[in-house]
């Protein structure tokens, strides 16, 4: 009997929760580097989604602004804020190019929330991308203002003179670690939530504890949205970190 | 027989979530009642607590797709 | 959920022939370049959006609320002090309507008091006068009425004397009546 319900519940049970993240063309055929593929669908919609919330929505100019337009203004004085606070007003100059990757993380992870969707920062070869060109700029640009006075960033002077080396070398470890765990953060956190949206889903094909799966996704699905913004405000303050320390790399 | 191992591994490295959530409880909890103490001064340090939950959070993150990679990948 | 078995392209290294994942899709190398092709073409989109139209509004519209908010200020300043003139303004406007009052109020009253005390004067006049009269009136009807006693009492006494069988001596009758009425 038992082992009878088990075999039933067994081939019931089927749980796919990596399925979710297949990268299939649009149109047929095989994937090159060029095929339309669902990722090409959503980062375009994310770009429109961007366009929506940041250009039509401020069209008019109000000076009483409308509700969407208050939602833009309130992203831009977020991020401005964030950059102005972390690096100062040198760091203005880069304010586009970090509510560039603010903007198109969350909303990528917002539309990820949409069911049956394609959640494209959950893909290591989103967020590797994205953490690299952050690395790359960060490093040039810390050379090119600071010249080798960048070092001085691995080279910390208030400590005792026998320690320093080995500071060195911890220090030059943590920033090459950087760009792992800024891009495996956001993708891993963006996929646990999802893989573990689709296994309570599995759990649903049971008529006993569908109700408690049921719940449990919608709980999961508040987080989620949490962690949606989260992890984009991470990313995003984290740039900024690193930014500082290629604008001002002594400690 | 591989896959058996595997998948226990997948499971012991599932560990790792909890110890992060153990972290991430320890940077909340130590806010808090640092911003309970001079709640004044919490305002300008909630950067610094998600920046804090964040690192927290990746290593958590970290065992979490080792478990994963046990579980798919190998 | 077993569907049927694809036999088309979609299968490949990292999709089996059910069309579920072989491992992680994540790690399907064979799919990195497509995305990276199209991430970078979105971000330098989302880029070149942001900096060339949204940030630059977005931008205009804080800076000129900010003004709007700052001239609003302004005027609101102005007025306020322009209402503070208006009120001492009207304060005194108040002040000298009340003065005014008064000193009306006191006119009145003096004018009042003369006329007043002319009136009483004049009937406390007239009284006397009339309180004179009657006083005259009296002294003369008492007279009248002293005469009349007389003659009626020399009346009575002569017919007295003549009906006790005497002779009425006119004379002696008159002293005697008024000895008597003196008495």
């Amino acid at each position: 009997m038992a082992t009878e319900t088990t075999a039933a519940e067994g081939s019931s049970l089927v749980f796919h929760p990596m399925d979710q993240f297949i990268v299939k063309p649009l149109f047929g055929g095989e994937i090159a580097w060029y095929t339309p593929t669902n990722v090409t669908l959503w980062l375009f919609l994310a770009i429109a989604a961007i366009f929506a919330l940041l250009v039509l929505s401020t069209s008019k100019r109000a000076i009483v602004p409308t509700r969407m337009q208050s939602v833009a203004e309130l992203a831009y004085g977020f991020i401005y804020k964030m950059l102005e606070d972390i690096c100062g007003k040198e760091g203005v100059k880069y304010f586009p190019y970090v509510m560039t990757l603010f903007m198109f993380i969350v909303c990528a992870n917002f539309l990820g929330m949409i069911p049956m969707s394609f959640t494209t920062t959950s893909h290591f070869a989103v967020t590797i991308p994205l953490a690299l060109s952050v690395f790359l700029t960060v490093t040039v640009l810390g050379f090119v203002k600071n010249g080798a006075g960048f070092l001085g960033l691995f080279w910390v002077s208030s400590a005792p003179l026998a320690l320093r080396p080995v500071l060195a070398i911890i220090e030059l470890i943590s920033y090459f670690v950087r760009p792992v765990s800024h891009s495996i953060r956001l993708a891993g956190n963006v996929m646990a939530g999802h893989a573990v949206i689709k296994v309570f889903a599995g759990f649903a094909a049971i008529a006993a504890i569908s109700p408690v799966s049921v719940l449990a996704i919608t709980a999961m699905y508040g987080l989620e949205v949490l962690v949606s913004f989260i992890q984009a405000y991470v990313f995003t303050i984290l740039t900024c970190v690193y930014l500082k320390d290629a604008l001002h790399p002594s400690h | 027989m591989e896959g058996d191992l595997a998948h226990i591994g997948a499971g012991l490295a599932a560990i790792g979530s909890g110890a992060a959530a153990i972290g991430v409880g320890n940077v909340a909890g130590n806010f808090l009642s640092g911003a309970l103490r001079n709640p004044s001064a919490a305002a300008s340090q909630t950067a610094t607590l998600f920046i804090g939950i964040a690192f927290a959070e990746a290593l958590g993150i970290f065992a979490f797709l080792v478990s994963l990679l046990l579980m798919f990948a190998v | 959920m077993a569907t049927e078995p694809l036999t088309e392209e979609v299968a490949g290294s990292c999709v089996d022939s059910y069309g579920s994942a072989i491992g992680m899709p994540q790690l399907c190398f064979d799919w990195f370049p497509n995305q990276i092709f199209w991430l970078v073409i979105t971000l330098v989109v989302i880029f070149l959006v942001l900096s060339r139209v949204a940030l630059p509004r977005i931008a205009a519209i804080l800076a000129e609320r900010q003004g709007t908010i700052t001239n609003d200020l302004a005027a609101a300043e102005d007025l306020k002090a322009k209402a503070v003139e208006a009120e001492e303004a009207y304060n005194k406007a108040l002040a000298d309507a009340r003065a005014e009052a008064q000193r009306i109020a006191a006119e009145a009253r003096a004018e009042i008091q003369a006329g007043l005390d002319d009136a009483i004067a004049k009937a406390d006049a007239e009284i006397a006068a009339k309180a004179a009269e009657s006083e005259k009136a009296i002294a003369e009807i008492r007279a009248g009425a002293l005469e009349s006693i007389q003659v009626v009492a020399k009346d009575t006494a002569a017919e007295l004397v003549t009906a006790l069988g005497g002779e009425a001596d006119a004379k002696a009758i008159a002293s005697a009546v008024d000895a008597q009425s003196k008495g």
